[in-house]
């Protein structure tokens, strides 16, 4: 898993480079100052739900599968209501503003890296939801621990790159 | 013993359908690297026919055997082909054999991801040869890919490259960097966690540790390739503009993305080579590989340098003096890691008994040519003399001398090495001499006389040229090359399959060798080995051969 974290990370150094470089190119509007509003309510769910699978997975190791269920499920939750702020930020972003992938340069490398990321939350939600199935048909049991917080390690990669974004779309890039 | 081997021979042979279908449903990693090493040599056929369409071409001035659209399709598909469906096979798939045998494993740390990678590796070779049949589309707009293999920005862009050629090839790249990227997981998951009682990092093979440090570089190297791929097809498909230099994209970020995979590619493909010399050499030597702590330190030393180089592939692009200055530096200081492994391989060689058998004819040609490689890569190094040269043949040759001279030799002598372990049965050894002379020759022949016309200013990838250049005579020999190479692989191949089927039983242990993989049998069973092996040297099979005086004392 550390491996697979080392090659995402370089997959999104990538994005996050080409996104550096090309702050302030686009040759038409609208520009990041004038349609992004940082989504602070949304970072907080995604980045508390770290702490809520960090706690699931302690439940986990010491048997308590009710009190597992229950931090799993919020941490799905808490995903899912994050990838719903994304959603509605495109929504008005698309609808109101009128920015696309395809409008400038400002729209390619935004809707790219949001979207990439994006795309490894529903990934990791996909298989928070697996492990949750798993759960509640009780065949999910504590010596299973190790292999879930290998899950969770990749969530925390997942919030950690989060916090990578944030800072280069909604504070660098404005 | 007896009653075992009447029950083995009295199995009735399973139909074909049955036998095929374990191979395709298998997660064994002696199969799947079989499967690998197959599958490159049938792309080796194809890129070897590309290479051999572009010398015809290029035989004689103002020839006219293909048009130049075809020729361009020709050096792309050639250059796309040998790198990521010969080579990157070739090697995974003796790493993928090799690596659990030597550190006594049963299999690799994930079988299953291991028989997703090579299928998915396999379905990106089927992607870019299937660009013959759906490349055009709709348009009637050329087939396969003709960007070149590193295929710049705006050559890339839906204006410049109508029809599906490009997106097939931006397709078969994703997926098998997919592939490769799984593969690395695995191998070094595998090395880390997989290892036998008693072996130590210190005490592996080095065939190990090139490996786990080649695993390294792909995960660093071919990651950033995907991302660039994902941001051409985001190009291409959904009207972005990350290349698009009319709406302020940039192809200059475009060369940064691809050379930052381009250049540790090449180490990629190179530290297995030299994992192959490193067994060789001190088998045939018949002594201790001469400084195995060093070679080990100047592995991680080439795995750190390889990833700031890459922009040495960029002199002419117009960056920086300070750039210019760095990557000149970082390129001549990756010579002193590779320098240090020549002198070890020397080392290793000097008092020896060396056997000259096929294997080791290869790789003492490897450190002949390798070094020839090294060297021409230092001039190309120097900033103002890569103004001159680049883009030349002068660079063809020069990277042709690394890929073929020092890869490629290196993976010949280890298919002569290990053959016998894989089938079980001897090849040839008239036949790999023989196979041998005329590769050696063709290579000299093709590769030392390309260096010419590219000083005298020929430049790559044009598809006919003017006579009276000087470049006529030069370009004639260097096609003449190609027929003793071609004849040298079919030596090759017809040795391969006439061994497989009539070859002698090889035995366990031909070689008289010291590495794990030697002391179960050939093939080695499903389970590798009966019991796990334990270890207290680098030679555990000498130290099994000679308890009199093992290896252990001394390390």
């Amino acid at each position: 898993m550390y491996c697979l974290i080392a090659a995402e990370s370089a997959i999104f150094t990538i994005f996050v480079v080409a996104y550096l470089f090309y702050i302030g190119k686009s040759l038409t509007g609208p520009k990041p100052a004038d349609v992004l509003h940082a989504p602070i309510l949304y970072t907080i769910c995604l980045l508390s739900s770290s702490l809520t699978i960090n706690l699931a997975v302690r439940r986990l190791s010491a048997g308590n599968m009710a009190a597992f269920g229950r931090w799993w499920l919020l941490t799905i939750v808490l995903g899912s209501v994050f990838l719903f702020g994304t959603a509605r930020e495109w929504a008005h972003l698309i609808h109101d503003e009128g920015l696309t992938i395809g409008t400038n340069l400002f729209g390619t490398t935004y809707y790219s890296l949001v979207g990439l990321h994006a795309f490894h939350v529903t990934m990791g939600l996909l298989a928070l939801f697996a492990v949750a199935v798993f759960c509640f048909t009780s065949q999910l049991q504590r010596e299973h621990a190790e292999r879930v917080e290998i899950l969770s390690m990749y969530w925390h990669f997942v919030d950690a790159v989060w916090v990578i974004v944030f800072t280069v779309v909604y504070v660098i890039g404005i | 013993m007896s009653a075992t081997t009447i029950a083995i021979s009295e199995v009735p042979v399973r139909p074909v359908t049955l036998r095929l279908h374990e191979w395709v449903t298998t997660v064994d990693h002696k199969r799947l690297g079989v499967l690998y090493v197959v599958y490159a040599l049938i792309f080796l056929a194809l890129g070897g026919i590309e290479a051999t369409i572009i010398r015809l071409q290029l035989i004689r001035p103002h020839n006219a055997l293909v048009s130049p659209q075809v020729f361009n399709r020709m050096f792309t598909m050639h250059g796309t082909t040998m790198i990521f469906f010969v080579a990157m096979p070739m090697l995974f798939g003796f790493a993928n054999y090799l690596v659990p045998l030597m550190i006594g494993a049963r299999d690799m740390a994930f079988p299953r991801l291991n028989a997703f990678s090579f299928w998915m590796t396999a379905l990106g070779g089927i992607f870019l040869y299937f660009s013959y049949f759906g490349g055009d589309g709709l348009y009637g707009a050329g087939s396969a890919p003709d960007v070149g293999w590193f295929a710049y920005a705006p050559l890339t862009a839906k204006t410049f490259s109508v029809g599906h050629s490009t997106d097939f090839w931006t397709l078969s790249l994703l997926s098998s960097g997919i592939g490769s990227i799984g593969t690395a997981i695995n191998i070094i998951a595998t090395t880390l966690c997989m290892r036998c009682p008693g072996m130590t990092l210190g005490k592996m093979p080095l065939l190990v540790w090139l490996n786990f440090v080649m695993a390294g570089l792909v995960i660093l190297a071919v990651s950033p390739l995907s991302a660039a791929q994902l941001m051409l097809v985001v190009d291409r498909y959904l009207g972005g503009h990350f290349f698009d230099t009319q709406a302020g994209g940039s192809a200059v970020i475009w060369m940064h993305f691809f050379w930052i995979f381009g250049h540790p590619e090449v180490y990629v493909l190179v530290l297995p080579a030299f994992a192959f010399a490193s067994e060789i050499i001190p088998v045939f030597s018949r002594k201790a590989i001469f400084g195995y702590p060093v070679m080990v330190l100047a592995t991680i030393a080439i795995g750190f340098i390889g990833m700031s180089v890459w922009a040495h592939h960029m002199f002419t692009v117009g960056m920086s003096a300070g750039a210019n200055t760095f990557f000149v530096l970082s390129t001549m200081a990756i010579a002193v890691p590779t320098g240090i492994k020549i002198f070890n391989w020397l080392a290793t060689m000097w008092g020896g008994k060396i056997r000259f058998a096929t294997p080791m004819l290869f790789c003492v040609a490897f450190l002949f040519q390798f070094l020839i490689a090294g060297l021409t890569g230092v001039t190309l190094a120097v900033a103002p003399l890569d103004w001159q040269l680049s883009n030349s043949y002068y660079v063809v040759a020069h990277f042709h001398y690394v890929i073929v001279g020092g890869i490629l030799f290196c993976i010949f002598g280890a298919f002569y090495y290990w053959f016998p372990k894989f089938s079980g049965k001897m090849y040839d050894e008239a036949l790999g001499k023989l196979h041998f002379w005329l590769f050696v020759i063709g290579f000299h022949l093709t590769f030392d006389f390309m260096h010419v016309p590219g000083i005298l200013g020929m430049p790559r990838r044009i598809y006919t040229y003017e006579p009276g250049r000087g470049w006529d005579i030069w370009n004639l020999i260097v096609t003449i090359g190609v027929a003793f190479q071609a004849a040298g692989i079919l030596v090759f191949a017809a040795n391969l399959v006439w061994s497989y089927f009539r070859g002698k039983r090889a035995g366990n242990d031909p070689w008289d060798a010291w590495t794990l993989e030697w002391s179960t049998s050939s093939p080695p069973p499903a389970y590798n080995y009966a019991q796990v092996p334990s270890v207290r040297s680098r030679r555990p099979l000498w130290d099994l051969k000679h308890p009199e005086d093992p290896d252990w004392r001394y390390e």
